[in-house]
């Protein structure tokens, strides 16, 4: 992680640094607290901090807004879902022309979300980055309200009622039943993504990408023919987005078509905002923190999005930069 | 079959009047407002009250329209106003938490259950259009009412003063400011516009469809789908592809489950073929951004 | 002779908006290593000359030819790959890059592709090394680390020239480098155009008259998007038509 941030400040790394050391060593801290149960809900943090900071790749670098990243992680979690599915019940995934069935397998299933979400990804960008503004924002939605609707018209996969997993993915030595493997298995994947995105920003690639964010015209007159790098981070961010979901399968041990809603989409989206869009660790303390706080208000009230929506409202008119730029004191883009 | 047509035209015309809503705010304002749908509920549930507690249709018609654009007003003066010149990305945001609030509050006020929004006694049955077709009188009514709306909008914009200064703010806006028009008016019209269109369209849309929460984000999708089609900030072509998309939509639910009969058991076409059709239009949009990226009327050129 | 051939061959460009005939029926030719000035009131149809070359409009009659190929159906981006390189005329930057980051991004566009996802490009000499030559050709090599948002107008300009020239490019349109530029700028500039002389086919969009007779080897005239006459600045100071049309409503360098 280090070499993700040479030239860092000392207060980026610090917060880094500590936010790094409290994630290792949670799993401890809640068994001694005598808090198991909070390991599973940690997962579904790294799992939606995951997609969040893969939606940041393509948002805070790219500027792409992509309002249809439930799609993906959706699409990742049923992926999961349909394995595992046809693991337990024996039955067949793919009858013809030639029979396959499902697995529990974590090193074909989850590579295997990632892969679906990343050719359905590569579908919806190629349509959709043909256009740009406004009417990405749209596409992207439309097109995810498409896959909704795929997903509903299967009856054997539960329709509107999802599908209860009584399985979770393993491999040798590493079974994600046991919740704390599942956790280290998700943090092992946020952090090397973390490393990744932020080498990319720093790289040609991602040149080319934060260029076009900021003088489309300019990057063209250049020479460069942005859509294909446009194309190719689009894709990279719903394959993450994607194995996201697979992950947040394994830990509800349920998918529903709820995962595909424009909801979940416009929740990934506020977190990555909340955060701090364009540093990638922004966009996880913003999952983070989104759902603590939807954890609080559910607490308090049946009506919490009464007061969850005029907040977000109140985040979008009168703040900027994110939780992340108030803490580690790095600006957006800063690659 | 001419059924159906008359359907997806019926269709098509709620679509209109939602997409001339969002497509005049975006052109004008340069704001996407993911909350239109939020006026289309709003417009269900006030005109269904309304109508239930007061006896006159009309009533519900003129609450529904009025609470809507009431709505609208005070969202614009409050707090959307300040979002004309942010980023998309933050009007989005903005909206979509207002989508969250309606929602809930809503469910506050009228419970989560669907509402029953009745037929009004002298639109109810139906009637002989020719020999063999009865159609609805509601459908029918909702048909020419709305396409009624469609032309009285034309005229508004092609033929009024204040449309003249509906479509010299989208162009000169400082020119505009500079003659001493008004520009807050003007927006703050142009989006009480919207929403009462959109509040009419959903109030109309009660005894069809089912008047609940998320009834707005539905048809919203569906309206997006439209503005893309036809060209975003294009009144031209807001109606061309709610009518593109109400028939397109309506034909695939219709005649799927028959063509997938000759292929399959009954039970299992009809499952699928409920699912595909509701791919229809999203196919619809896809081939026509893959053969004209910016819709078929385009705004410049 | 590949010297005698034009650099770049312009027949019969027209572009209309509406009923405005911004560019109607241009001829022009760019010799290797010329410099091409072109001149003429504003409304003549310039801006539309230098979209309709660069690529970001299209033309509704006419041909392009660029070193020998027809490049009149090819993109913005395609055409840059061929070796045109444009500057803008309002300063158009990635303004949260910094200078050096804004030229880096040059080089890496005539290298051969961008799919490099690890290596930071701050540490790849084959990018940093030649944007720092280009910089320092324009004397703002002080400021490679500073954003382009926090540079002078005038720097700003310089960016722009500097950044068209580390795309090497064969032909290389200037639209109105010297706007807004204050005196000792515009003394730079010139200098900079002078040494890419023989090197570089240069077509110039300029206003500053005395830029333009300072610089240019030929010079075309547009008027109401038509030219009306193209030659030696000696040729286009004594040509009645010119005068008659433009240079009699502007202060010229006589």
């Amino acid at each position: 992680m280090a070499d993700a941030l040479s030239g860092a400040s000392g207060r980026l790394r610090l917060s880094v640094g500590a936010g790094g050391a409290i994630l290792l060593a949670l799993p401890w801290i809640l068994v001694a607290l005598d808090e198991p149960f909070f390991i599973g809900v940690c997962v579904r943090f790294l799992a939606y901090g995951l997609a969040a900071a893969a939606l940041d790749l393509i948002l805070g670098y790219g500027g792409l807004v992509s309002f249809g990243q439930a799609a993906f992680f959706g699409i990742g979690a049923y992926t999961a879902g349909v394995m595992i599915h046809h693991a337990t019940d024996g039955s067949v995934l793919l009858a013809w022309p030639i029979a396959i069935g499902g697995s529990t397998h974590a090193l074909l299933v989850l590579p295997l979300a990632a892969l679906v979400a990343a050719a359905l990804a590569a579908g919806i960008g190629v349509i959709s980055l043909r256009t740009g503004g406004v009417y990405f924002i749209m596409i992207t939605l439309a097109f995810a309200q498409m896959v909704y609707f795929i997903v509903l018209s299967f009856p054997q996969y539960g329709g509107t009622d999802g599908l209860m997993l009584m399985a979770r993915n393993a491999a040798p030595g590493l079974d994600l039943a046991d919740e704390t493997t599942l956790y280290y298995v998700s943090l092992v994947a946020l952090a090397a993504f973390l490393w990744f995105g932020r080498r990319l920003a720093r790289s040609r690639f991602g040149m080319v990408l934060r260029g076009a964010r900021e003088n489309e015209r300019r990057m063209r007159a250049l020479g460069f023919a942005i859509v294909r790098y446009r194309l190719a981070a689009f894709v990279i961010s719903g394959a993450v987005t994607g194995l996201a979901g697979a992950l947040l399968a394994n830990q509800s041990g349920f998918v529903s078509p709820d995962l595909l809603s424009w909801q979940r989409s416009g929740e990934i989206m506020v977190m990555v905002v909340l955060g701090g869009m364009g540093t990638l660790f922004g966009p996880v303390l913003g999952a983070v923190a989104l759902l603590l706080l939807e954890e609080v208000l559910q607490g308090w009230t049946e009506h919490w999005m009464l007061i969850l929506g005029p907040l977000l409202l109140g985040v979008v008119l009168f703040t900027r930069g994110g939780l992340w730029g108030a803490l580690s004191g790095e600006r957006a883009g800063d690659g | 079959m001419v059924e159906q047509t008359l359907n997806g035209c019926q269709l098509g015309v709620m679509l209109f009047l939602m997409a001339a809503g969002l497509t005049l705010v975006f052109g004008i304002m340069d704001f996407i407002n993911l909350a239109h749908g939020t006026f289309y509920m709003i417009g269900a549930f006030v005109g269904a009250t309304s109508f239930v507690h007061s006896g006159s249709f009309a009533v519900g018609l003129v609450a529904a329209v009025a609470g809507a654009a009431l709505a609208a007003v005070v969202l614009e003066r409050t707090a959307l106003k300040r979002l004309y010149s942010d980023s998309h990305l933050n009007q989005v945001l903005a909206t979509y938490a207002l989508i969250l609030t309606f929602n809930e509050a809503v469910k506050v006020i009228w419970g989560p259950q669907p509402i029953f929004a009745p037929t009004p006694a002298f639109l109810s049955g139906s009637v002989t259009l020719v020999p063999g077709l009865d159609y609805p009188i509601y459908r029918l009514a909702v048909l020419i009412l709305g396409s009624v709306l469609a032309l009285a909008l034309w005229f508004l914009i092609g033929r009024t003063r204040f449309g003249m200064q509906v479509r010299a703010g989208a162009t000169h806006r400082e020119t505009v400011q500079a003659l001493g028009v008004n520009i807050g008016a003007v927006n703050a019209g142009v989006f009480a516009l919207g929403a009462g269109l959109a509040g009419f369209a959903g109030f109309m849309a009660g005894p069809i469809l089912a008047v609940q929460v998320g009834m707005g984000e539905q048809i919203l999708i569906m309206t997006f789908v439209v503005v893309v089609i036809g060209g975003l900030g294009s009144v031209r072509g807001a109606f061309f592809g709610a009518l593109l998309v109400g028939l397109a939509d309506t034909w695939s639910r219709a005649m799927l489950p028959g063509l997938l009969r000759l292929l399959m058991p009954p039970s299992s076409a009809d499952a699928i073929a409920a699912g595909v059709a509701s791919l229809a239009v999203y196919l619809l949009m896809a081939i026509v951004l893959a053969v004209r990226p910016q819709g078929l009327f385009p705004r410049h050129g | 002779m590949a010297e005698t051939e034009p650099l770049i061959d312009v027949r019969g460009l027209s572009r209309s908006f509406g009923a405005l005939r911004a560019n109607d029926g241009i001829d022009l030719t760019v010799l290797p290593g010329e410099i091409h000035a072109v001149i003429g009131p504003n409304g003549a149809g310039k801006t539309t000359m230098i979209g309709l070359l660069a690529g970001e409009v299209a033309p509704d009659a006419g041909a392009i030819r660029f070193r020998g190929q027809d490049i009149t159906g090819l993109t913005v981006q395609e055409r840059a790959l061929r070796g045109l390189a444009r500057s803008f005329q309002i300063t158009s930057l990635c303004r949260g890059f910094t200078a050096l980051e804004n030229v880096m991004l040059a080089v890496q566009a005539r290298s051969d592709h961008s799919f490099r996802f690890l290596r930071r490009v701050h540490r790849d000499r084959a990018l940093v090394d030649p944007a720092r030559d280009a910089l320092d050709a324009m004397g703002l090599l002080a400021r490679a680390d500073t954003c382009a948002s926090y540079l002078s107008h005038g720097e700003q300009r310089q960016l722009e020239l500097a950044i068209a020239l580390a795309m090497q490019p064969a032909l290389l349109l200037l639209d109105e480098p010297a706007a807004g530029m204050s005196p000792d700028e515009t003394r730079r500039l010139v200098a900079i155009i002078n040494g890419l002389r023989r090197r570089t086919g240069v077509l110039l969009v300029e206003h500053d008259m005395d830029t333009v007779f300072a610089l240019a080897d030929r010079i075309t005239v547009l008027v109401y998007g038509k030219v009306i006459a193209t030659g030696t600045p000696d040729a286009i100071r004594a040509d009645p038509a010119v005068r008659d049309a433009y240079l009699g409503h502007a202060t010229v360098a006589a």
